[in-house]
């Protein structure tokens, strides 16, 4: 499974997997792409893209069902009138507690890398984020 | 439930040198947290409320202040909560002792309890009398170690302690069966209360329109017992309804021929073991031969909630997981060149293969060009579903007998041939519609198998009729009268321990 060594993004042998058929559709790469850039995970390997053609060949089993006229449904709990309290302040004062379980802030503030900067294209994704594990 | 007192021997023997808690699904670094409080009694000296000294367990996925909750994940390896969930504060309130915190499928993702960061959880039956008679090694030279079965899951921490006596009830999560599959592999009682009952604040979020809080007890007035203590609305939590909640003891049912019991031909489902099966029939026979009314009854959905969960749960948990990202709490990577490759390689370090594949998958449902296809679809699918239940109950069924799981407890070594998604789909199948349309259901612990391993049967109830469906179960429960748990053989360091709580559980 997940050796150390793995190398992240969609790596060339997961690549390899274009033409992977599942439930008559293949995922493509630049889905694969999109996916890791909105998901922020990483496939990391050949088998992590047949994962989701396995799950999205076990979800077709849906279109079987005959859902005409039917409505989808969010909830349970649809027919109930659900609590919504005041819009008020009723806890605070707690800076100090929520700072504590940050690894690294300045004063006040969480400390983020620098922003603006997108995960680069697919092809540098591998080296690029080799240095983590 | 036992006077308080019994509190602090438990807590002794819970924390023995040696014990090797994790072993069996405990985690004691937890345990000390409530120490001031093992005297339990408030200032004026009253006992703080029912379950004054009571020794609990809580899975690891409910925030508890001060003490860790992991998930059974590197992401939150070493995350203290500022606050207790409304469940935790609830017991504390009552007078609990918080003994520990419990073991987990990562993020409760699994139905085995083997996929956490903290190793698999055994099952303590594996170490029972009854199942070592039964159990013969496959070769001579194979040590009898090799042999331990599986809990179930994902609650399986919080099944095994309560099962091998080390509290007297435990909190779960059940989103898809994750309390009542563990319940029934290791022969306690689980209940999964109806959506909205109980409160959620706290309780780390899987599949938030189907997460409910579960409750793990060795029987089931102790069940209620705790329902009582959780139940009722919650200002934290939205979903939790307003009406009034009242703790109920259950009666002693003498006369079922009032009660209609409905038996779903779907849940005689492919792969279901024929002595589960003939468990199943000789539990309707009871109801009949003590004069209830019991009728098959058909909800034609059931085989398609496994694949309608699989979508909304991957869909729910992309959404859910987008909060690790290493900055507030949680794992963060060393990655600096920007945030969202510190972002990305945090969660490549903290999340595992299963939770991974869960957020691409559910990522990939919840695209623009899969949206209707897949995720409204599922929706539709689940209104479908709800509606069997609808249909049932309304044709006079009072409650549903259904098994809980396929077959008894997998050994460990053949459970984790196949990848966790197979996995979850086949031993959620007789549990998952319950969560669809948000219904109560319990395991109720029935017999051994020929293996000697527990088997449950569950009940599935109509919404908020809790006492309806306890009752029943109740009865159930008291007519198989199912065998206590023999731990005698165990190692002798541990020998001491169980002497303890046996003999205290016999008490």
């Amino acid at each position: 499974r997940d050796k150390p060594s793995a190398v992240c993004g969609v790596s060339a042998e997961a690549r390899g997997c274009r033409g992977y058929r599942a439930g008559g559709g293949k995922v493509s790469v630049e889905v694969l792409d999109h996916l890791e850039h909105l998901a922020l995970v990483d496939f990391r390997d050949a088998e992590g893209v047949e994962r989701l053609q396995k799950a999205i060949q076990f979800a077709d089993q849906l279109h079987e069902v005959n859902t005409n006229g039917v409505e989808p449904m969010d909830s349970v709990l649809e027919d109930r009138c659900l609590y919504l309290r005041e819009d008020d302040v009723t806890e605070g004062n707690c800076t100090k507690e929520l700072l504590e379980n940050a690894r690294e802030k300045v004063e006040e503030y969480f400390v983020a890398p620098p922003g603006n900067i997108p995960l680069p294209k697919l092809e540098e994704r591998e080296t690029f984020l080799q240095g983590s594990q | 439930m036992v006077p308080r007192g019994v509190a602090a021997r438990w807590r002794r023997a819970a924390t023995a040198p040696g014990k090797g808690q994790g072993s069996l699904g405990g985690r004691e670094e937890a345990a000390a947290g409530r120490e001031s409080h093992a005297a339990c009694l408030s200032p004026a000296g009253q006992p703080l409320g029912i379950l004054d000294g009571i020794p609990i367990a809580v899975k690891d996925n409910f925030n508890t202040a001060g003490i860790e909750t992991t998930c059974a994940s590197n992401m939150l390896k070493g995350y203290i909560s500022p606050y207790n969930a409304t469940v935790v504060q609830k017991l504390l309130d009552q007078g609990a002792v918080l003994l520990g915190k419990t073991n987990l499928d990562e993020f409760a993702m699994g139905s085995g309890s083997t996929d956490g960061v903290f190793g698999p959880v055994r099952n303590p039956w594996s170490y029972s009398k009854q199942y070592k008679e039964k159990s013969v090694p496959k070769s001579h030279s194979e040590d009898k170690e090799s042999n331990w079965v599986i809990t179930g899951g994902s609650s399986g921490g919080s099944a095994a302690a309560v099962s091998s006596f080390t509290c007297f009830a435990a909190l779960g999560s059940d989103t898809g069966g994750s309390t009542r599959n563990p319940a029934a592999h290791c022969g306690v009682v689980g209940l999964k209360p109806t959506y909205g009952l109980i409160s959620r604040h706290g309780l780390i979020p899987l599949v938030n329109s189907m997460d409910v809080p579960g409750i793990l007890t060795r029987c089931v007035d102790d069940a209620a017992v705790l329902l009582g203590s959780l139940a009722g609305h919650d200002p934290k939590d939205s979903t939790t309804i307003q009406d009034d909640f009242k703790p109920f003891e259950l009666p002693n049912l003498t006369d079922v021929s009032k009660l209609s019991i409905g038996i779903p031909k779907e849940y005689h489902a492919p792969g279901l073991s024929s002595e589960i099966l003939a468990l199943w029939s000789k539990a309707a026979d009871l109801f009949r031969k003590a004069g209830a009314k019991v009728v098959e009854v058909s909800l034609p959905h059931t085989r398609y909630s496994i694949v309608c969960y699989h979508v909304l749960c991957t869909a729910e948990v992309a959404s859910n997981m987008a909060r690790f990202d290493g900055l507030e709490y949680g794992h963060r990577s060393d990655m600096k060149d920007s945030t969202e490759s510190m972002y990305a390689a945090t969660r490549r370090e903290g999340f595992n293969d299963v939770v991974r594949g869960r957020i691409l998958s559910g990522n990939y449902f919840l695209l623009k060009q899969n949206y209707e296809k897949y995720f409204v679809k599922a929706q539709k699918v689940r209104r479908l579903i709800a509606n069997d239940f609808v249909k049932v109950f309304r044709s006079g069924v009072d409650i549903l007998l259904t098994p809980t799981t396929l077959s008894d407890a997998a050994p460990y070594t053949e459970f984790i041939q196949e990848d966790n998604r197979t996995r979850s789909a086949q031993d959620d199948i007789l549990t998952q519609a319950a969560n669809m349309a948000g219904l109560p259901a319990i395991n109720v612990p029935t017999a051994l198998s020929e293996r000697g391993l527990p088997v449950g049967l569950q009940f599935i109830g109509r919404s908020f009729q809790e006492k309806q469906l306890l009752t029943v179960a109740k009865w159930f429960e008291k007519q198989v009268q199912f065998p206590m748990i023999q731990l005698e053989e165990v190692k002798k360091h541990d020998s001491d321990v169980f002497h303890h709580q046996k003999s205290a559980s016999l008490s």
